[in-house]
């Protein structure tokens, strides 16, 4: 999971504090993992060093939690560019894909259509494997087999998701 | 490449129920494709559509260059059986026969003569690994040796097409695998054009591409021509 660019994405919703950062992080990508205040920071520093954000006020007092950043248009080049490119169809890439769908429908971005491009590179893997299933030996076809198995897991999620978007949305957005 | 399917623009309900509504298809001659989409989104009305079985209530149907959606019912049954073969997922072997007068099946009703389609039957049995089955009925042949007699019978004509619905929908994953790769093998080898539907994304992963089907529309891309 790519914290920048979720911090990214959160901040493209509006202006945000690191603590509201924090707060909406661990709430929707947390899963008992909260993210640490320190990290918020670091990565927040980065971004504003790469251009990708920028502070809008900082109150009198300072400390980190008075800053609101802001995302420049840089910032918003990088989350379009993320959210629209499919993920490299590999094992386990839920926690990212969950990542997009749920920021795609907080910034009213196609969701769907993002799950369609992910569902074809997934497609496109797996057409890959069943040919070295097909063509090669056993010990090919059964490493192909456990990557199919793994990617048709991931699929199944897809489309349980896109079945489950309009809800989604609702709670995400509420 | 040259298109061997084309569906425009076509729409179909079911009483006040649309099933299509306004789909557009496009395979390629010895192209292999795969229709997918959720339960009730209109793929298998949209393969029924091109293969002449469902007339469309509005679009056009072209299969190579020629108008299926405004045949009459005896030319199209007559292109059905001299150009398509068909797969389903249950078979839907006759059961009065046997396996060998199943597979002989669309030759005799193309006229050919008795003893030479018994011969390409078996030919084709063999081929497909039915070696000594020939004589069974569908009853006793078990689920992977029905669908194996079953898509020896949509193979026998050599026809231009084949269109399978959820062909190893009643397989288990091995016996679907065996099933799917006789199918995209010997398709493959005689240049075949398939149109698939299933829902099963490893069985969608033999095929050299796929469109998605929902609510009626094609929703992925058409085709690639």
């Amino acid at each position: 999971m790519s914290v920048p660019l979720t911090l990214l994405g959160l901040l493209e919703r509006e202006p945000s504090h690191g603590y509201d950062l924090k707060r909406d992080y661990d709430t929707y990508f947390g899963r008992g993992k909260s993210l640490p205040f320190g990290q918020v920071y670091s990565t927040l520093s980065r971004l504003a060093r790469d251009g990708k954000v920028v502070m809008d006020e900082i109150a009198a007092g300072g400390g980190p939690d008075r800053k609101r950043y802001v995302i420049t248009d840089a910032g918003a080049t990088e989350v379009n560019a993320w959210l629209t490119e499919p993920v490299a169809a590999e094992p386990h890439l839920q926690s990212v894909l969950f990542a997009k769908v749920v920021l795609a429908l907080m910034l009213d971005r196609p969701a769907e259509e993002y799950l369609d491009t992910q569902r074809r590179a997934h497609l496109a893997r797996m057409r890959e494997l069943t040919e070295i299933k097909r063509t090669g030996g056993l010990v090919d076809g059964l490493l192909a087999d456990h990557g199919l198995f793994h990617l048709e897991a991931d699929l199944r999620w897809i489309d349980t998701t896109a079945a489950r978007l309009d809800a989604l949305r609702d709670q995400v957005r509420s | 490449m040259t298109a061997m399917l084309r569906a425009r623009s076509v729409s179909l309900s079911f009483g006040d129920t649309p099933a299509l509504r306004g789909a557009d298809f496009l395979v390629d001659t010895g192209e292999i494709v795969a229709i997918m989409g959720p339960s009730g989104s209109g793929k298998s009305t949209l393969l029924h559509c091109l293969a002449g079985i469902l007339v469309p209530d509005e679009g056009e149907i072209h299969v190579g260059g020629e108008r299926l959606d405004t045949m009459g019912e005896a030319a199209r049954s007559a292109l059905r059986r001299d150009r398509f073969g068909f797969v389903f997922q249950f078979g839907q072997l006759v059961p009065e026969l046997t396996a060998a007068e199943n597979v002989a099946l669309p030759l005799l009703l193309s006229g050919m003569r008795r003893a030479e389609a018994a011969r390409r039957a078996d030919l084709r049995m063999a081929e497909l690994g039915l070696d000594g089955l020939g004589g069974r009925r569908s009853g006793e042949l078990s689920g992977g040796q029905a669908q194996r007699v079953a898509l020896a019978r949509a193979l026998v004509a050599e026809p231009e097409v084949i269109f399978a619905d959820e062909p190893t929908g009643s397989l288990d994953s091995l016996t679907g695998e065996q099933v799917m790769d006789l199918l995209v093998g010997t398709a493959r080898e005689q240049g075949t054009t398939v149109v698939l539907v299933t829902h099963d994304a490893r069985v969608a992963a033999y095929a050299d591409r796929e469109v998605m089907v929902r609510d009626g529309r094609v929703t992925s891309p058409v085709g690639t021509s």
